[in-house]
C-alpha cells in the first residue's frame, strides 16, 4: 500500500503546497481536468496523493485515513481534541499564514487589549441585559483562548462567512476571525486588539498519529522526510 | 475495552449504590426529587458563561431551542425550590449527570451522582455541620482525606477593602479565576504610570478624533463611560501593598482547623472587617464538633475550592481518595446562598448542599 497525502483541493493552498514539494524534487499535480479530484506523485515511490478540502484533512488525519496532510494549524487545534495527541507537525510551510485575531468597532477606543475587552463586556452586560456577542466559527480556539485571558460576560454566536458585516447589522459586538491582511477589517471600521492575535496559523505538513502503517508504507515516509529535510 | 456485560453491571452497580445512598439522604429527612436531563440551556449560560460550553453538551430543537444535557442537579432543584418550595426544605436525588470532555479522555462524560440539598436559614453553621457530618458518616470505611475551605473569607476580606466600587466589582467577579484576580489586585495597587498610549487617550480633548464611525450595539455614551471609570481609575489611590500581602497572608492558610482559626485571627488584628466572616467560620467548627467531628484533625485552606467550584460561595468541602490522585473527588459540596438570589428571582435564602459519585466509590472498590 502506498502512503497517502492529503492536499487541499483548491486555490492558492494547493498551488503553493505544490511549489513547496516540488522545491523538495517531489512533483505533485492533477490528473486529468481541472474538475477531477485525483492527483499524480513523482520523484519519489509509494506516495498517493488526496485532494480534500483543508476543512476535511484534520478530520481525516485524525480518523487515519490519510497519513500526511497539509492544512492550518488553527483548523487542527479547533477540530481537534488533543490534537498533538493525534498528529504531529513535521514542517511549517511558510504560507497560508493566518492569525486568529478578535476585532472590535474602532471607535471603541477603550478598548486596546484583552483585559479592557472584559471590562466592556461586564459593562455592556449590566446595559443591555445579555452577554456581549462575538462571533466567530472558531468556537473552541476563541473560547479557550478567552478562558484562558480570563474574559467574562460574552457569548460565541456563530458566523459561518461575512463575520465581519456582524457588527454593522448588530447581530454581535465583537468578531473573531482568521485574517490575513485586515484590510477587510479596516474596510467593515473594525479594529485588532492590540496585545496580539489569539493564534498565529500558517499551512503546515502534519502526519497522522492514528493512521496504520506496514514496513513499506514506513521506508516511503522515511525517504519522504529525508526530502523535506533537505528543503 | 469493557464488554457489554460489564458496562451493564458496572452502571447497574452505581445506580444501585445512589439509589441506597438517596436512602439515606431520605432517612435524614429529605425529600426524594427528580430533574428533565435536557435543561434550557439559557440558565446555565447566564450562570456559568460561555465556559460551561466548553463543559455540558449543547443540543438545540426549533422548537425549544438550545438545550443541555444536565450538567449538575444543584441548578434544577435551586430553580425548583425557588419557584415554590416552602421553608425550610432538604431535598435529595439521584442520577445521571454529563460532562463535555475536551482535554482529558480517561473522565467520564457521564456518571451517577446522588446528592443532599439543604435549604434552611434558621442557623447556616450548622446546616454545614450536618452535611458535612453526614457525608463524613456515609464515607468512613472508605479512609478518604477530606478538604475544607470557606470562599466567604476571601469575599469578605475583598468588600471591606477601602477602594471604589467598581474596583470591587471586578474584584469580585474574579473571585473563581485566581490568576485573573491576582492581575487585577497587583494593578489596583500598583503605582507605576499608565502607558503612553493610554495616557494620550485619557488625557484626550477629543478622544474619538482619529475613530471610526460609530457602529453596533455598543454605544458611543457607554464608551464615554468608561473613559470616564478609567480616568477616575488612573487618579485613585493604589490599594496599600500591606493590605495586599494581608489577603496574601489569608489565602496562604492552610492548617488544621482550630490553628487556621487562630492564624486567621492574627491577620484580622490588621484585617479587621474580615471578623464576621471568621465567627462564621468559628460557629461551624462548633457545630462540627457538636455533631460529632473531630475539627482537631481537619484540614482547612483558605484557597480551596476557588478554580473549581464557582457558585459556592461560603463553607466548601472535598473528600479525596489520597492513593489515586489522578481521580475527581469522590465527593464534593458547598454553600451557595449566592445562586439562591440569582436563580430567586427578588428572593434568596441560605442553602448548602453536596454530591457523591458512586462510580468512584466502585472504583476505589470502596464500600460505605
Amino acid at each position: 500500500m502506498s502512503v497517502k497525502l492529503g492536499v487541499p483541493s483548491k486555490g492558492r493552498l494547493m498551488e503553493k503546497t505544490f511549489d513547496w514539494f516540488g522545491a523538495r524534487g517531489v512533483t505533485l499535480g492533477r490528473t486529468g481536468s481541472e474538475r477531477e479530484y485525483a492527483g499524480r506523485v513523482e520523484g519519489v515511490e509509494g506516495v498517493e496523493l488526496v485532494l480534500l478540502s483543508a476543512g476535511e484533512i484534520p478530520r481525516e488525519l485524525a480518523a487515519g485515513r490519510i497519513h500526511l496532510g497539509v492544512t492550518g494549524i488553527d483548523l487542527v487545534r479547533e477540530k481537534l481534541a488533543q490534537w498533538d495527541m493525534q498528529v504531529e507537525v513535521l514542517a511549517e510551510l511558510g504560507f497560508g499564514q493566518a492569525d486568529l485575531i478578535i476585532a472590535v468597532p474602532d471607535f471603541w477606543v477603550d478598548v486596546e487589549t484583552l483585559d479592557d475587552l472584559d471590562a466592556a463586556a461586564a459593562a455592556f452586560r449590566r446595559d443591555h441585559g445579555f452577554r456581549m456577542r462575538i462571533a466567530t466559527k472558531y468556537h473552541r480556539l476563541v473560547r479557550d483562548a478567552l478562558r484562558e485571558a480570563g474574559v467574562a460576560d460574552y457569548q460565541l454566536v456563530d458566523s459561518q462567512g461575512a463575520t465581519e458585516g456582524t457588527v454593522k447589522n448588530e447581530t454581535a459586538e465583537a468578531v473573531a476571525d482568521i485574517t490575513s491582511t485586515g484590510e477587510t477589517l479596516r474596510a467593515n471600521h473594525l479594529r485588532p486588539l492590540s496585545d496580539g492575535p489569539l493564534l498565529k496559523s500558517q499551512a503546515t505538513l502534519f502526519r497522522s498519529r492514528n493512521a496504520a502503517m506496514d514496513g513499506a508504507e514506513r521506508r516511503t515516509l522515511e525517504r519522504l522526510r529525508d526530502l523535506i529535510a533537505r528543503g | 475495552m469493557t464488554t457489554l456485560a460489564q458496562d451493564t453491571a458496572a452502571r447497574a452497580a452505581d445506580l444501585a449504590e445512589a439509589a441506597r445512598l438517596r436512602a439515606l439522604f431520605e432517612a435524614e429527612g429529605a425529600v426524594p426529587v427528580e430533574a428533565a436531563i435536557l435543561q434550557p440551556a439559557q440558565t446555565l449560560l447566564d450562570l456559568y458563561g460561555e465556559d460551561i460550553r466548553a463543559r455540558a453538551y449543547v443540543t438545540s430543537d426549533a422548537l425549544r431551542g438550545e438545550q443541555m444535557l444536565r450538567p449538575d442537579f444543584t441548578v434544577p432543584v435551586v430553580q425548583m425550590h425557588m419557584a415554590d418550595g416552602a421553608e425550610p426544605a432538604r431535598y435529595c436525588y439521584a442520577g445521571e449527570v454529563f460532562r463535555r470532555q475536551e482535554e482529558d479522555e480517561h473522565r467520564a462524560s457521564e456518571y451517577v451522582q446522588a446528592g443532599f440539598e439543604i435549604f434552611d436559614g434558621a442557623n447556616p453553621p450548622d446546616a454545614d455541620a450536618e452535611i458535612f457530618a453526614l457525608f463524613q458518616r456515609i464515607l468512613a470505611p472508605m479512609g478518604l482525606r477530606t478538604a475544607t475551605g470557606d470562599i466567604g473569607i476571601l469575599t469578605t476580606a475583598v468588600s471591606g477593602l477601602a477602594i471604589s466600587d467598581r474596583r470591587k466589582r471586578a474584584l469580585m467577579r474574579h473571585i473563581w479565576r485566581p490568576r485573573r484576580f491576582r492581575a487585577l489586585l497587583d494593578r489596583f495597587s500598583s503605582s507605576a504610570p499608565l502607558p503612553a498610549q493610554r495616557a494620550a487617550l485619557l488625557a484626550a480633548e477629543d478622544p474619538f478624533a482619529q475613530a471610526g464611525p460609530e457602529i453596533g450595539l455598543r454605544t458611543r455614551a457607554q464608551v464615554e463611560e468608561r473613559l470616564e471609570s478609567l480616568r477616575q481609575e488612573a487618579a485613585a489611590d493604589p490599594i496599600p501593598a500591606g493590605v495586599v500581602e494581608l489577603i496574601d497572608a489569608v489565602l496562604a492558610v492552610r492548617e488544621k482547623m482550630p490553628y487556621a482559626l487562630e492564624h486567621l485571627r492574627d491577620i484580622a488584628v490588621d484585617l479587621p472587617w474580615i471578623g464576621p466572616a471568621l465567627d462564621r467560620l468559628e460557629a461551624r467548627g462548633a457545630a462540627l464538633a457538636r455533631r460529632g467531628i473531630d475539627t482537631e484533625a481537619l484540614d482547612f485552606e483558605a484557597a480551596y475550592g476557588r478554580t473549581h467550584m464557582e457558585y459556592y460561595d461560603g463553607f466548601v468541602f472535598g473528600f479525596y481518595a489520597e492513593t489515586r490522585p489522578d481521580l475527581p473527588p469522590v465527593a464534593t459540596g458547598g454553600r451557595y446562598d449566592a445562586l439562591t438570589r440569582q436563580l430567586g428571582q427578588g428572593r434568596a435564602i441560605p442553602a448548602v448542599g453536596g454530591v457523591i459519585r458512586p462510580g468512584l466509590i466502585r472504583e476505589l472498590g470502596g464500600r460505605t
